[in-house]
């Protein structure tokens, strides 16, 4: 069983976290926002091999927070608190 | 040399001593300039390079493998072919790899063991039954074989599932896909590579892309570990590794990328003649040919790249499958493993022009992609042959995630993906 650190109880167990996403995917804003924008807000990921940065929650305390991980070796290198990259100004 | 497999040529060759064999196909080197390139040496990639040659007489093709045939998904999954699907785009496309399937060792003279030997997903409620119901509705409607099984059915085809009156999850019946089973994973790797290579195909192991050849915004070949090859026309069939591709080609896509294990028992004698799936256990169980006993589950909900799997998961599969079949507590598992997945959100294929022009898609099949392998093949063919969709594949077009003509089919598979 792998441990993701989180931001707010520490290390706990993989599966009482929930994958939400990848970091930085804001939603679009406004009345003119095109088919395709929304068809990539939506749909469209990098999904990255090696490292990425991702929304993830804790199920446990509810938390949504902000990890970095690598897709690959599944090494975690930090995680913190949502800041405006993620979830925008 | 020996080229045509049968009991006379095993006769003939048992007694000359297996000298004569010829090599099931050839390793040349990479050419400069080819009509077409296939990019991923796996079932749909080695298949599609077949159906080009025997259906559209373009023979001048190169397969790009990075590692070697048949060694990720194609040889990773756990062999199960079915067609039993909800939309009738989804009946079309599953339907014609099912038909080819059951010809298969045939037309490739390589026998892939094709064993239908029906496929049972359990209903653990009266709800589930309802919605059982309702899926062998729709399936028939498609005109795909599905009968609604009772318990007594069940029992019948079963006998060894816990229909104990403390069972976790009692079983109310089911859907049962007569013509359902499975075929031998490597086989149907090799068969198509042999046939292809036979048709005059290059399938060259070993060599990676780096990169993609892109001239006035078309896609002109591409840039590998063993030199730059050039084609008008080049397809990819990379599952997992197609988000990896994308980028390098300038465009994203609606695939995450998971790890989906699978592991295997030791070999036992004859015990389970069919497919069973346990949409509440999460976990499906098939015995192959040598006896061992095939189990599957769920995905694990880590986007991952590593194809090794999370214990968790193998955890809750093991746990599942000892609910089902408490007899299989004996058994020593032999092996465990994982592919790397391509899940798209409405849990149906890819196929069509990239947004790079001359740069074709297959992939998005996420966990079941071993079944659809004649049909993937069959179109992505099409596809680099004609520079058009085949109708049985235009549904499945990249465009349909802009224009929200999604065909979901999680609701309508048996386990969830």
């Amino acid at each position: 069983m792998q441990l993701f650190p989180c931001p707010f109880c520490g290390p706990r167990e993989e599966s009482e976290f929930h994958y939400g996403g990848e970091a930085g995917n804001l939603r679009p804003d406004g009345t003119d926002v095109t088919a395709e924008r929304w068809a990539g807000y939506l749909h469209m990921r990098d999904n990255p091999k090696g490292p990425t940065r991702e929304i993830w929650m804790h199920l446990t305390c509810g938390e949504f927070f902000a990890m970095s991980r690598d897709s690959v070796s599944h090494k975690v290198s930090g995680s913190s608190a949502l800041g405006e990259t993620e979830h925008g100004a | 040399m020996t080229r045509h497999y049968s009991a006379l040529s095993l006769l003939r060759e048992g007694i000359a001593g297996q000298t004569g064999w010829e090599k099931a196909w050839r390793s040349p080197d990479p050419k400069a300039s080819y009509d077409a390139i296939i990019i991923g040496g796996g079932g749909h990639g080695l298949a599609t390079a077949y159906y080009l040659a025997k259906n559209h007489g373009v023979t001048n093709v190169a397969l790009l493998e990075k590692g070697w045939i048949g060694g990720g998904n194609t040889g990773r999954n756990t062999t199960v072919v079915r067609s039993n699907y909800f939309y009738p785009e989804s009946a079309a496309i599953y339907g014609l790899a099912h038909s080819l399937y059951k010809t298969l060792s045939k037309d490739l003279n390589y026998n892939v063991m094709f064993s239908a030997r029906g496929i049972l997903t359990l209903a653990h409620s009266e709800a589930g039954m309802e919605t059982a119901a309702r899926s062998v509705n729709a399936i028939q409607v498609n005109g795909i074989d599905c009968e609604l099984f009772s318990v007594e059915d069940v029992r019948r085809v079963v006998p060894i599932y816990n229909f104990g009156p403390d069972a976790r999850y009692p079983v109310y019946g089911g859907t049962w896909q007569p013509s359902g089973g499975t075929a031998r994973h490597d086989a149907v790797a090799w068969g198509y590579a042999r046939a292809a290579s036979r048709l005059g195909v290059d399938i060259i192991q070993n060599c990676e892309i780096t990169d993609f050849i892109i001239e006035n915004g078309r896609c002109r070949g591409v840039v590998t570990s063993r030199g730059a090859i050039r084609a008008e026309r080049t397809g990819m069939a990379v599952a997992g590794h197609s988000s990896v591709l994308a980028a390098k080609a300038g465009f994203r896509l609606p695939i995450n990328s998971y790890a989906l294990q699978a592991c295997v028992s030791e070999p036992v004698k004859p015990i389970l003649d069919t497919v069973v799936i346990s949409p509440d256990t999460g976990v499906y169980v098939s015995q192959s040919d040598k006896g061992e006993l095939v189990i599957g589950g769920a995905l694990d909900r880590i986007p991952s790249y590593g194809q090794r799997g999370n214990l968790p998961v193998l955890e809750g599969v093991i746990a599942g499958m000892l609910e089902m079949f408490p007899i299989f507590g004996q058994l020593k598992m032999m092996r465990q493993w994982a592919g790397i997945v391509d899940v798209v959100p409405d849990s149906s294929p890819i196929i069509g022009e990239s947004p790079l022009p001359g740069l074709f898609l297959n992939c998005g099949w996420g966990t079941g992609g071993f079944k659809a392998i004649p049909a993937g093949g069959t179109l992505l063919a099409h596809l680099l042959a004609t520079g058009r969709h085949h109708d049985i594949s235009r549904p499945f077009d990249l465009d349909r995630f802009a224009r929200g003509r999604l065909i979901d089919e999680a609701a309508g598979s048996g386990i969830a993906h």
